[in-house]
């Protein structure tokens, strides 16, 4: 039996990894957008890829969202698998008329003649203190188009796993990177990575009798920090993890809600418009019988992303969601 | 002293960047538009090229006409006719050899009919049964598109991976005058030029983009003087001279097929109808504006050449006239055949693997169809 080293690794570096594998087993594969090459992305995910594949394979464009998915979508028409890099959240809005036009439509206009197997990395979210533009929660647009799959790890096995299987897909993903979490560590063995995750499914994070925290990226550890924190208060948190906005998985969330009989869904882009309304309106349809207390929502206040020095305000934190968690008693007070 | 002329007192030394690195004379555009029919040189325009362009022409004007017939019968919810504009199309697709890619607009319908593709499939988008009618990779003939300007990146992307992948492909991306003050219009050529990719930009400039007209729309002294900005050839052609988009189309694809890069060409030209059939072309021009390029129709010169060169006559004219005729007869019986529809094809097309959501919708279609269907069931 071989054994396997097991060291400490970044979410960011298993990115890496898995774009790496990705292009040395497919040489379809190509990576492009600002900055990937020479420097590797403002993030370090791309690192080396242009060193060990070429400018080619791995390229660095004129700074243009859209010319990027734009081109990618050209690419992807003629049997390349492109994965494009958004720098930042918020600029990623050039490339919406590309992804809402053409990238998410493609099958279907042509009758499912032509796919475009694009995935689309966009890091996001905020808590590392970024400047204006650079701390977007953005999910609730891509959920919003047909024809996207919309998926965000939280743990560094999930970020290699997914990517693998993001970039495998006929379909185009949009792959959300939970910036904060770039630098969050587990041990991980980059030369025996975890299997590859089909796109589409939860998993439970940490099971629990009393209620679901359903949540994805950023906010998984810390709803996982505030189940620990809940057991002082008697509350067994069962910890959802989406992984999948779309398609999503109703399947582990329901069970898990008819389980414990509440849910709080908990994600940090704002709360009216966003992805934990169609979370607990599904949940809602789907549990009601088991349900003690309408599902709740903790989420980012629906404001602007706020300047750093006050984004501790504006994300929802441990102590959020346990409020929220008491206000689940709500049958026993009423 | 102003700070204007202090300058020169302080000199770091320039970065490379600032000098040239193309000399902008080449790329620039000649003042006039290209012209060869009416021209000496038309006398050297192959013969055969010239009567397969009359007669392509032709059945383009036919086709015109009856998909326009088609949306006053309510076969079609609209048609954007390019009647004027033939030549534009026609002879550009002609350039492209059956391996290269065209990146059509709504408008370009009988581009993609003269490379070859079924004149009821070109129809499919605006008759409304579905948003494409063909497999694109078939025909090598990407989705008419509807934003404006939008299929311009794709064309780059997919010169640049056929390039990538060693094959000898070149694009042709058509675009309106409209169409080039999109920012796509300029990530695309901005793309195509870094890159050196194997595209060749078509501007068919005919007058307006819907309303407006071109000098409303750019204060650039043409549109192929922008190409100047990218590092590319900028070139003007007569857009209703079927020889001139010819031979320019041509070089163009050659330059491209051979690693030269793209190149930007405007082909000035009239649209003769309205925008669509939906639009009232008389609120912003002119009647005598439109006859003053009836003297000017691309179909008149190339006949014109061909009757100087005793090749047009009188059975060769009905001969192409009864190949429009029956090309539109074909169209016009299987445009008013109804299309079978299935329901249950929403849903087919979206994902690779159906989701779970869309698999619940789709068993909720399914039952409403069936209600729909059941003998008792049609007053539901
Ligand atoms: C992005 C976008 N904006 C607006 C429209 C609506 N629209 C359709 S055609 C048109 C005018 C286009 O003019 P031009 O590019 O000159 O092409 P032409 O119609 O003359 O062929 C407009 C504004 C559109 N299709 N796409």
């Amino acid at each position: 039996m071989t054994t396997v080293a097991v060291k400490p690794a970044t979410m960011g570096q298993a990115l890496g990894r898995a774009l790496r594998d990705a292009m040395a087993d497919d040489p379809s594969v190509h990576v492009l957008g600002e900055d990937v090459g020479t420097l590797g992305g403002v993030f370090r995910v791309t690192d080396g890829l242009a060193k060990e594949f070429g400018d080619d394979r791995c390229t660095d464009t004129p700074l243009a969202e859209a010319g990027i998915l734009g081109t990618a979508v050209g690419m992807a028409m003629y049997g390349l698998r492109p994965v494009v890099e958004m720098q930042f959240d918020a600029f990623a809005y050039p490339a919406f008329e590309q992804l809402i036009s053409h990238v998410a439509r493609m099958r279907n206009r042509t009758r499912g003649g032509m796919s475009l197997p694009i995935t689309i990395r966009v890091p996001y979210g905020g808590g590392i203190g970024g400047v204006e533009h650079h701390s977007d929660s953005s999910e609730a647009y891509y959920m919003a188009t047909p024809g996207l799959h919309v998926v965000t790890p939280a743990t560094v096995a999930d970020a290699y796993g997914l990517l693998r299987a993001s970039i495998a897909s006929d379909d185009p993903v949009v792959f959300l990177e939970p910036k904060r979490l770039y630098w969050s560590k587990a041990d991980w063995n980059p030369d025996a990575p975890a299997s590859v995750e089909p796109i589409g499914k939860a998993v439970v994070r940490r099971a629990g009798r009393s209620a679901t925290l359903i949540t994805y990226g950023p906010s998984v550890p810390v709803c996982l920090e505030a189940a620990e924190a809940a057991r002082a208060e008697g509350w067994d948190l069962e910890v959802v993890d989406l992984r999948s906005l779309v398609p999503f998985d109703d399947e582990t969330v329901t069970a898990s809600v008819r389980r414990t009989g509440r849910a709080v869904v908990v994600h940090e882009s704002g709360g009216f418009g966003g992805p934990g309304g169609e979370i607990a309106a599904r949940v809602t349809e789907r549990c009601f019988h088991h349900l003690e207390a309408p599902v709740l929502r903790v989420a980012g206040f629906d404001i602007p992303y706020p300047p750093p020095m006050l984004e501790r305000h504006h994300l929802p934190g441990v102590d959020r969601i346990l409020d929220a968690v008491a206000r689940l008693q709500w049958e026993a007070e009423s | 002293m102003t700070v204007m002329e202090q300058r020169g007192a302080y000199r770091p030394a320039p970065p490379p960047a600032w000098q040239l690195r193309t000399d902008p004379a080449p790329l620039l555009p000649d003042a006039e538009p290209y012209r060869v029919l009416g021209t000496d040189a038309a006398r050297k325009a192959d013969q055969e090229l010239l009567l397969r362009l009359h007669g392509e022409l032709v059945r383009g004007r036919r086709y015109n006409t009856q998909a326009t017939a088609l949306t006053k019968q309510g076969r079609l919810a609209v048609y954007p006719s390019s009647t004027g504009q033939e030549a534009c199309e026609i002879a550009a697709a002609l350039a492209l050899r059956e391996q290269d890619w065209l990146f059509p607009s709504y408008r370009d319908t009988l581009a993609a009919v003269a490379r070859g593709l079924d004149p009821v499939a070109a129809l499919t988008l605006l008759r409304g049964d579905w948003h494409t009618g063909y497999d694109p990779r078939e025909y090598r003939i990407a989705p008419l598109c509807t934003p404006l300007a939008t299929q311009l990146p794709h064309a780059v992307g997919l010169a640049h991976a056929a390039r990538l992948k060693g094959d000898d492909v070149v694009a042709l991306a058509m675009v309106g005058d409209g169409g080039t003050s999109e920012g796509d219009f300029h990530e695309a050529l901005n793309f195509a030029a870094v890159w050196q990719a194997p595209v060749v930009f078509l501007v068919q400039n005919n007058g307006f983009a819907i309303s407006v007209p071109l000098a409303k729309q750019t204060a650039a002294p043409s549109l192929a003087h922008k190409a100047v900005g990218y590092g590319m050839p900028g070139r003007l052609v007569d857009g209703n001279d079927a020889v001139a988009v010819h031979e320019v189309l041509s070089e163009a694809v050659r330059h491209a097929r051979e690693g030269g890069g793209p190149t930007l060409i405007e082909a000035v030209t009239y649209r003769m109808e309205a925008h669509t059939n939906a639009d009232d072309a008389t609120r912003y021009r002119k009647d005598a504006d439109v006859e003053a390029w009836q003297d000017h129709d691309p179909i008149l010169l190339v006949e014109r050449e061909l009757t100087e060169r005793g090749l047009l006559d009188d059975d060769r004219r009905r001969a192409v006239r009864e190949d429009a005729e029956a090309m539109a007869a074909d169209l016009r019986a299987r445009m008013n055949e109804d299309p079978a529809l299935d329901p249950m094809d929403l849903f087919t097309h979206v994902y690779a693997e159906q989701t779970g959501q869309l698999r619940e919708q789709a068993a909720q279609l399914r039952a409403e169809l069936d209600a729909e269907n059941e003998p008792d069931g049609a007053g539901r």
